[in-house]
């Protein structure tokens, strides 16, 4: 018994071990407490903000197109 | 707004490549860790920046087969868009390089190839300023646009996979298809490339579409 045991214990110790060597580190902290929505948020703004502004312009050569065509 | 399916779809894939990307599942490995993200950003403004030559060597041929300023003008416009891209590229990919790697220009083959081939478009574009006659302009930028795509192969995708390189991908490194055993990040990564795609080719296309009004009209 005292040998199963030890062995059960050294099993574990060198599983934990290992287990850790197969786990680098990331963002686990910023994911769980939910901080990563803040940048995925702040990101996302950013890059919605510039595509509108490309669909305005995008509109607004359109808008030029079409006076240049009406005045031939 | 002209044709704008295609438009729509870019502005969907990259909501979803800039939210994906950060909150979806990656392999965790060791001195990458998190910014493996990196790939659904980094790596398609290479593949955006490839395929805008692409299409602008297409259009330099079919300007020396149809000589005509329309052919000009969207070979010049898609290769601006694409140098814009190689930039981003090339500065994400030093940004990334100074975490990884430990210095913001490292020498490796794969930094040097991309400089040298933004360097070559680049006298691309001063070859076309210091040309006043139009015609000539758009032959002599035409004929070197083709060059400048073929001498981007090698630059590129060869002479990278004959050195040693730290890159990801080259040398013996693990790359995206080995990062990626389960697939896991092609579910963002491919829909990336999509997007960063479409979205250099609309932006290619405003600047086409603003330089054939400046035609019509002679103003440049």
């Amino acid at each position: 018994m005292k040998y199963l045991l030890a062995i059960l214990a050294l099993t574990f110790s060198f599983a934990s071990s290992f287990a850790q060597q197969q786990d680098p580190e990331m963002a686990d902290v910023m994911r769980s407490n939910g901080k990563i929505y803040v940048v995925v948020t702040a990101i996302v703004i950013i890059l919605v903000g510039l595509l509108v502004y490309l669909f305005l312009l995008d509109k607004k050569i359109t808008r030029l197109e079409r006076k240049i065509e009406d005045n031939r | 707004m002209r044709s704008s399916w295609w438009k729509i779809l870019s502005v969907l894939l990259l909501l979803y490549t800039f939210i994906g990307g950060l909150l979806m599942y990656v392999p965790r490995l060791d001195i990458v860790n998190e910014t493996i993200r990196i790939l659904y950003f980094h790596v398609p403004m290479w593949f955006g920046m490839i395929s805008l030559f692409a299409a602008s060597t297409w259009y330099a041929i079919r300007y020396l087969r149809n000589p005509g300023t329309f052919n000009d003008i969207y070979s010049v416009q898609l290769a601006n868009v694409g140098f814009a891209y190689g930039m981003l590229g090339i500065l994400t990919g030093m940004v990334w390089a100074k975490y990884a790697w430990g210095s913001w220009w490292h020498g490796d083959p794969k930094q040097n190839g991309a400089a040298i081939t933004l360097l070559v478009y680049s006298a691309f574009f001063v070859l076309r300023a210091s040309i006043e006659n139009e015609d000539q302009r758009a032959r002599l930028s035409a004929i070197y646009n083709i060059f400048a795509f073929i001498a981007m192969i090698p630059l590129l995708f060869i002479i990278p996979r004959m050195q040693d390189s730290l890159h990801p991908g080259s040398g013996g490194n693990p790359g995206f298809n080995m990062y990626d055993l389960d697939n896991s990040m092609k579910t963002v990564f491919y829909p990336a490339c999509i997007g960063w795609i479409l979205l250099g080719f609309w932006i290619a296309s405003l600047r086409i579409r603003f330089r054939l009004i400046e035609e019509k009209y002679s103003l440049s």
